[in-house]
């Protein structure tokens, strides 16, 4: 709550909002207790007295009758049925709503039909029939802007219900043991209601608007009963006359609107975990570079990545996401990175190619050379022009990966066109032969397919296409067949390592999956807690890893063909990175750790190929 | 021994609807008819590639779905009626994501007391008391109780899933991919809870997976589903070793293997059957090199081909 409050006054427009909403509320709760004048009370000699005249401060109407008092409780009366309004219109609206989303089907249909019905009439037509239907009056014009507010809520509350009964906690409820009317009231109602509050607190202001506006038309309230909108009603005849009572009201109006409105904003934008977390402020276009200490000098390799550090700044907390990692490739060669989640093994491929979401993410320490040149701190054009044509990525997920609206070939061609300067047929005959590259079927035919279209093998195909499209020099593939069948990532693998073996290219793979990396990587590198722990040829690493780390891993992994065992733990979790240990930083979970394990840096060390950052290895590799 | 499950030709076919204009569909057949047994204390494993079906039959079991056709006996009880709340004393569910299967907006406390509430309408203190059983079994700490689903890692969240679970002292617990979104350290943890569970409350699993390694280190005998039918049952130590399926033996040649080297075991082209215009004979005849005429004309049944092993396939591999 305390956290929520000091959101929301971040937002210097929310607070002035509320401000000015507290001080009208306040005054309107307490005018009965005020010293006000009868604010029926006609006086009609002294009609339209000027502002600031004695006895009356601000001035009197066209019936002589005291404006302040008229002002204040009609004030009152306007926040009243609005707030009224939009508390009927908030149930019955999130009651429809909640119900069609969780049933579904022929209960949805009908509901949504009526809704539907609803939406079809101009709102201030719908709400004037159905004053004209049961008369004027302030109850009335309530009941009649309550009613066509409903469409909106019941529309909100059913698409967030509809999401949420898919969920899985749903079924776990109808288990135990709950029945419908519990499972909405219990488990649903309590996720819709800051969506509620949120979609409350922005048409509060409208529906006081339009009660206002149903009163200035003489349908709500009768006199002498009096709100802001016949109010503004009755002054509106001598406008051109006595302008102060039209002003005055209008102000008013004006004032109560914009303050519920910047609040609303402010409660909307405070309670939005999407916005409370940064995800909308747009990202730069590449990550930000603050390096402190030295810059590695050039190396031969094709891509090295040196002593890089990547870091996460949210708040006051630093989340040491890659710490001093130092990888290498060259032509033709794959190198398997490996590591359990959080380990940095993505956030290290992302770093590569300044892609690293800005802010938070910021890149502190280190280089990454392409042929000996610094891409870290590179111009953002210079960066442009590599991703995709020297180093590309393929992703987990061709899914999200590729747009869901534009044809495969259409994209390809893309890709394609935003390196090389080729005419759209030229374009399209080299995504027809990318396609026949990574062996999909009848190619002159697919590249008019949607992805949707197409199963979650052939989409990684496209995905891989798409990184060949400029014959890069090395690929970037983050875990790029974890979401496939096992038959379909047999092909997947297949394919990549035909690609690297005929073209020369090299790759990176990033996996937790010791099989794959064992099939198709030459070397690889072992991440836990943003380092690296154990570097080698893989033949060397799978077989004598000398890491405990590594060790207890690869023993974790049932591997098929072994029968029913009992499986290997490592016990306890893996560090927060905003939170590491000094020294190893797997020494807690290690059953071979000593004291000298938790003090100072450990460096990575060895002879030959093999490299590990441990004191008390498994394996004697000096 | 006595028998925990028997379904006996159970299946589901969704409805799909026709539109104005056109000829009203069949609908899709996600479970063709089913006939299975599992034993009290057995772990059978469900394995399967995405969309043969697996989610579908296990959501008939525990009575969230309700079958098109067949009958679900547990303990020789008939149950046929699809209520959760019936079924949930017999049979339970762990889901496959620890996050979205705790409400985000209660407490873990409010989460384990509902099915000891509403399923047993136990007093307050008899569910304080079988609670704090219950998560001593599991290895929670007890302050976990007040504490929100947001604050534990997954698998911690997998325990207090399993913990939901046991809490309705159900007789089966269906446990769907269990373990596919933990990572691997952490994965043996739970695996192994499970199996100290099961012998602690004598159990009997059903263990849906992916994961060819993980389900045959868990299991006793192993079914394998494809395209809506078990095409092959058999012990676990044997089923992948000797397959008699030829899409069992392509799932076993897939798994990625450290020491075996990398080879596609399958023709690049292959398409999967569409469920919406499914083939008329054996539905893995266009991707087996073994298919004749027959396969695709007339559909296979389980047959019993060597001791406990059964396939569903007219030119079984030998061996």
């Amino acid at each position: 709550m305390m956290k929520f409050i000091k959101l929301l006054f971040r937002n210097q427009l929310a607070a002035v909002g509320a401000v000015i909403l507290s001080i009208i509320v306040f005054l309107a709760l307490i005018t009965p207790f005020l010293p006000l004048q009868d604010p029926g009370a006609t006086d009609l000699p002294n009609k339209f007295l000027p502002p600031f005249t004695e006895g009356h401060f601000l001035g009197t109407d066209h019936l002589g009758r005291d404006m302040l008092s008229r002002l204040f409780w009609g004030t009152r009366m306007s926040l009243w049925v609005g707030f009224v309004a939009a508390m009927i219109a908030a149930t019955v609206g999130s009651a429809i709503g909640i119900t069609s989303g969780y049933f579904g089907g022929r209960v949805d249909n009908i509901f949504m039909r009526f809704v539907d019905m609803l939406m079809a009439f101009p709102y201030i037509l719908l709400a004037m029939a159905i004053v004209a239907a049961l008369g004027p009056g302030l109850n009335n014009a309530l009941i009649a802007v309550a009613v066509v507010n409903i469409p909106f809520f019941a529309r909100n509350i059913r698409g967030i219900t509809v999401g949420l009964a898919q969920r899985e906690f749903v079924d776990a409820a109808k288990l135990a043991g709950m029945g419908h009317t519990r499972i909405i009231l219990f488990e649903l109602l309590p996720n819709v209601l800051p969506v509620i509050v949120i979609a409350m607190s922005t048409t509060i202001g409208w529906m006081i608007l339009e009660t206002a506006g149903l009163s200035f038309l003489g349908l709500g309230s009768q006199p002498p009963q009096a709100d802001l909108g016949s109010m503004l009603g009755d002054a509106r005849d001598d406008l051109f006359t006595d302008p102060h009572p039209s002003v005055i009201v209008g102000i008013a109006i004006f004032l109560i609107v914009m303050s519920i409105n910047l609040l609303g904003d402010g409660v909307r934008d405070a309670l939005d975990p999407r916005l409370r977390s940064g995800a909308l402020s747009r990202p730069l276009p590449s990550t930000m570079v603050d390096r402190g200490g030295d810059i590695p000098t050039p190396t031969e390799d094709l891509l090295a990545i040196q002593n890089l550090e990547t870091q996460f700044h949210v708040g006051n907390r630093i989340y040491r996401a890659v710490n001093d990692v130092t990888l290498t490739v060259k032509p033709g060669e794959c190198l398997g990175v490996i590591g359990e989640s959080g380990s940095g093994k993505s956030v290290t491929a992302l770093s590569v190619m300044g892609l690293v979401a800005s802010p938070p993410g910021v890149i502190t320490g280190g280089a990454v050379r392409y042929e000996g040149n610094d891409l870290i701190g590179a111009p953002y054009e210079k960066l442009r022009q590599m991703r995709g044509d020297k180093v590309s990525y393929i992703f987990q997920d061709p899914l999200s990966t590729l747009h869901p609206l534009y044809r495969i070939g259409d994209q390809l061609a893309e890709a394609i066109q935003s390196h090389h300067p080729v005419s759209n047929a030229e374009a399209r005959k080299r995504a027809i032969k990318l396609l026949k590259d990574v062996r999909i079927p009848n190619a002159e035919s697919r590249i008019r397919n949607y992805p949707h279209e197409m199963s979650g093998g052939m989409r990684q195909r496209v995905g891989i296409a798409m990184a060949l499209a400029n014959e890069p020099e090395v690929i970037i593939a983050d875990e790029p067949t974890t979401a496939l069948d096992v038959t379909v990532q047999a092909q997947i693998l297949a394919l990549l390592d035909d690609l690297r073996r005929d073209r020369g290219l090299a790759i990176i793979f990033i996996t937790h999956d010791f099989g794959v990396v064992a099939q198709l990587c030459d070397r690889v590198a072992v991440m836990y807690a943003g380092r690296i722990v154990e570097q080698g040829l893989t033949d060397e690493v799978l077989a004598h890893p000398a890491h405990p780390y590594t060790k207890r891993l690869i023993a974790c992994v049932p591997e098929l063909g072994e029968g029913r065992r009992v499986l290997a733990a490592i016990p306890g979790l893996p560090p927060i990175v905003s939170d590491l240990p000094p020294g190893c930083a797997f020494a807690p979970r290690c059953d071979k750790a000593r004291p000298e394990c938790s003090q100072g840096d450990i460096a990575l060390e060895g002879a030959g190929s093999q490299t590990v950052r441990c004191l008390y290895p498994e394996e004697d590799i000096k | 021994m006595s028998v925990a499950l028997k379904i006996d030709n159970l299946s589901k076919t969704f409805p799909i609807k026709g539109g104005l204009f056109s000829k009203s569909h069949p609908g899709v057949r996600a479970v063709h008819p089913t006939t299975l047994e599992v034993q009290t204390g057995e772990t059978l494993g469900i394995v399967g590639e995405s969309g043969c079906g697996k989610s579908t039959f296990a959501r008939m079991l525990v009575g969230l779905l309700e079958p098109s056709t067949g009958v679900i006996e547990i303990e020789g009880k008939p149950f046929d009626n699809a209520n959760p709340a019936e079924f949930g004393k017999m049979i339970q569910y762990m889901f496959q994501d620890p996050v979205s299967s705790l409400n985000p907006r209660k407490t873990i406390r409010q989460i384990m007391e509902a099915p000891l509430k509403l399923l047993y309408k136990m007093p307050k203190a008899e569910r304080e008391k079988r609670i704090a059983e219950i998560f001593d079994s599991v290895n929670l700490r007890h302050e976990f109780l007040d504490r929100y689903p947001h604050e534990f890692s997954g698998g911690q969240a997998q325990r207090i899933g399993v913990a939901r679970a046991l809490a309705a002292s159900p007789r089966i617990i269906i446990l769907d991919e269990p373990v596919s979104a933990l990572d691997v350290s952490v994965q043996a943890q739970v695996l192994n809870l499970l199996a100290d569970l099961k012998t602690e409350f004598k159990l009997t699993y059903l263990f849906i997976s992916h994961d060819l390694a993980v389900v045959e280190a868990v299991s006793d005998r192993i079914a394998v589903l494809y395209f809506g039918s078990v095409v092959e049952v058999g012990k676990a130590e044997s089923i992948f070793a000797a397959p008699k399926h030829p899409y069992t033996k392509l799932l076993a040649d897939s798994a990625p293997v450290v020491g075996r080297p990398l080879t596609a075991p399958e023709q690049k082209d292959t398409e999967l059957p569409d469920p919406l215009n499914p083939p008329q004979g054996c539905a893995f005849a266009k991707r087996c090199p073994r298919a004749t005429e027959k396969c695709s004309a007339e559909i296979p049944t389980l047959t019993q081909m060597g001791e406990d092993q059964f396939a569903a396939c007219f030119h079984p591999l030998e061996g």
